[in-house]
């Protein structure tokens, strides 16, 4: 939460979209670092199709349909000077590429005792709620997550993207990007300063209160802070912590909300079992249950797949009267 | 280009070199002293120093399983190497590794990589790196026969044509992937004939014949520098050994004792050369002083593996991250 004054903020902030964000983000670390390079498919159109003028072809790598060979040689070309930035577009395409990343990037600097880097950061698209159907909607960063190695990030506000993208760029180890691409349109302060960063394994409170934590996964951020207003008007404090890494979670900031509020919601698009949230939830009781007054209430999208039918599909994602109803029952 | 006379004895002394370290290892692995797997490539020597003496020492190599001889031929020492072996904290990936991944940066080995043809789109990746970097820096691929069935190969191969990168894919085609020959799984069994289909040059060697294997590979490495895209190469050859050290085959034999005795006797690449290097006016005495010098080393790398520690308990999560955020997570209790 910024503490600026509208007038300094206009100084030295400009709105701009989540996805503005990635770009400007992208854009930045480029011209800031030559090393850095961007791969994926159908690049020639992206960013409003300057970036190949801008870059050239030396780093600007428009490839084949290939996932796991080109996200390979982006691990290649990270143990050997670069640092690439690795468009997956849709995460359900990262299981084409997942033995890349989850054999190679995440384990060559351990099973080398060291001698290897692989500074890459993996953009996946969270493409749900828009009618594409199963294998274009999966949410899959808690299968990465039990995959030591990687860094997980899943930002959920522009600032934060923005921030959290520098950061994994300028990071030695292979970072996940995930966006939600239902946020790509939400416009909110970006800073100006180029060296913007929102450190990796740092959640922040978007919202404080005081009866009950209610911690979002990624874009369930927007229900969780309408839900958090909604029960403002019922006189009950909602605290909303999004934890805007995944891996390295930073336990600590949700424990301290926990042992504040003694009420725990938990919000996450994945699939219910083995969630983010699971983990999450399994953290607190370990480590904070007599802190609760009450069980821990976990809203995910249930162990279905994803349905063309627009119907079907909304009935999914835990939505803000959810979380209200999931919050009024722990009162 | 033939060897020069310091080229060819150079390129005898690093077969030796992995010969020995390799029967010393087998010798160690059925001893219990080497934990895990161990795969020889007793047999394979000549393809991989024919390939490795065609190389810079910063160029870039990645391998496979098999992953012994490609750090020896590219001319590491061999402590590290034995010590990783034996899984010590002397090992030159501190016992993370084993047997299967000997990378050794100094050589320029960047990864082994124990999933089959999971190296091919790294090499790829050095050679991308080297591209746009602006260097003449090339890298290699090794893979088997096996490899060149995985999705990788094509995926990767097919880049680097399109994008002309300095990359030489090399496939140590040794007949066998474990115990499905070549002919029960290529609808081609000359894999380099696919690289007509890449549109890039393909090139099929006797990879028991050094000279061979590097006047070829020296060809493609000198293309590549110059900017003229990556080349398929395929080292026909033959592993002496099992599949791993000891594997006992249950059942039918996959390969004919005939055949296993054929190549032991009439293609070893080490017997084969030595006749090169004779009628070269290299002597018996030259030959055995390198083979002296060469079992003086393995010896010296045993005694230093033997001796060195097992890493401890404390260092069990040292190398997850090279900049640990919160690593390991510690409990509040």
């Amino acid at each position: 939460m910024t503490t600026l004054t509208l007038d300094e903020v206009t100084k030295t902030h400009i709105k701009m979209s989540y996805m503005e964000a990635i770009v400007a983000a992208e854009i930045e670390e480029m011209q800031r670092d030559k090393r850095v390079i961007l791969m994926g498919e159908d690049l020639s159109i992206y960013g409003d199709g300057n970036i190949t003028t801008e870059f050239g072809s030396s780093r600007v790598w428009s490839t084949p349909i290939s996932e796991n060979s080109f996200t390979g040689a982006a691990i290649g070309a990270a143990m050997t000077g670069l640092r690439p930035m690795v468009a997956l577009n849709i995460a359900s395409f990262m299981y084409l590429a997942s033995d890349q990343i989850i054999n190679q990037a995440g384990k060559l600097h351990f099973m080398t005792g060291g001698q290897m880097k692989v500074p890459v950061v993996f953009r996946c698209t969270l493409y749900h709620n828009c009618a594409i159907a199963a294998q274009h909607s999966d949410r899959p960063y808690p299968m990465f997550m039990n995959a030591p190695g990687l860094k997980i990030i899943a930002p959920s506000t522009p600032a934060d993207m923005k921030g959290l993208l520098k950061s994994a760029v300028r990071d030695d180890d292979p970072v996940v990007i995930f966006e939600d691409t239902n946020l790509w349109g939400s416009r909110g302060m970006v800073p100006i300063d180029p060296d913007h960063l929102v450190p990796i394994g740092k959640a922040d409170i978007k919202r404080e209160g005081s009866d009950v934590t209610i911690v979002s996964i990624s874009g369930c951020l927007k229900p969780a802070l309408a839900a958090a207003k909604l029960l403002e008007k019922e006189g009950v404090s909602a605290e909303v912590v999004d934890p805007r890494t995944l891996v390295p979670l930073d336990k600590e900031t949700i424990l301290k909300s926990v042992s504040k509020t003694g009420r725990l919601v938990l919000v996450d698009n994945a699939n219910r079992t083995c969630s983010a949230v699971s983990e999450i939830a399994a953290i607190v009781s370990e480590e904070a249950f007599e802190s609760l007054a009450k069980p821990i209430q976990r809203l995910t999208t249930p162990d279905v797949h994803v349905p063309a039918s627009p119907g079907l599909e909304k009935l999914l994602y835990p939505t803000k009267e959810q979380i209200v109803d999931a919050v009024k029952k722990i009162l | 280009m033939p060897f020069n006379t310091a080229q060819a004895l150079e390129a005898y002394r690093r077969m030796e070199r992995i010969r020995c370290f390799e029967e010393a290892a087998q010798e160690l692995y059925l001893g219990g002293k080497i934990p895990g797997a161990c795969h020889c490539s007793i047999g394979q020597e000549a393809a991989i120093v024919g390939a490795c003496m065609a190389l810079r020492d910063d160029d870039y190599i990645t391998g496979t399983h098999r992953s012994h001889g490609h750090p020896i031929g590219k001319g590491a020492e061999l402590n590290g190497l034995m010590a990783e072996l034996m899984c010590k904290k002397t090992g030159i990936c501190k016992g993370r590794g084993g047997s299967m991944h000997l990378a050794d940066n100094s050589v320029g080995i960047v990864g082994e990589s124990a999933i089959v043809g999971g190296g091919i789109p790294l090499a790829t990746g050095c050679g991308l790196s080297a591209q746009a970097r602006g260097t003449d820096q090339v890298s290699l691929a090794f893979f088997g026969d096996g490899a060149s069935n995985q999705g990788t190969f094509h995926e990767s191969i097919n880049m680097a044509a399109v994008w002309k990168l300095p990359v030489i894919y090399f496939c140590e085609n040794n007949g066998y992937a474990i115990t499905t020959s070549v002919k029960d799984s290529h609808g081609q069994p000359d894999i380099a004939r696919r690289a007509e289909g890449y549109g890039i040059p393909g090139y099929i060697i006797d990879g028991q014949d050094v000279e061979a294997v590097y006047e070829v590979t020296e060809a493609a490495v000198k293309r590549a520098r110059a900017g003229g895209g990556p080349t398929l190469i395929e080292a026909k050859t033959y592993r002496f050994d099992e599949h791993n050290v000891g594997l006992d085959i249950i059942g039918e034999p996959y390969r004919a004792d005939s055949e296993i005795q054929d190549y032991i006797n009439n293609k070893d690449p080490l017997k084969l050369f030595q006749q090169v290097l004779q009628g070269r006016n290299v002597t018996q005495e030259d030959l055995q002083s390198i083979r002296d010098e060469v079992r003086k080393a393995v010896l010296d790398a045993v005694a230093f593996a033997e001796r060195s520690d097992f890493p401890e308990a404390s260092e069990l999560y040292d190398y997850m991250y090279s900049n640990p955020i919160n690593y390991p997570a510690t409990s509040t209790h």
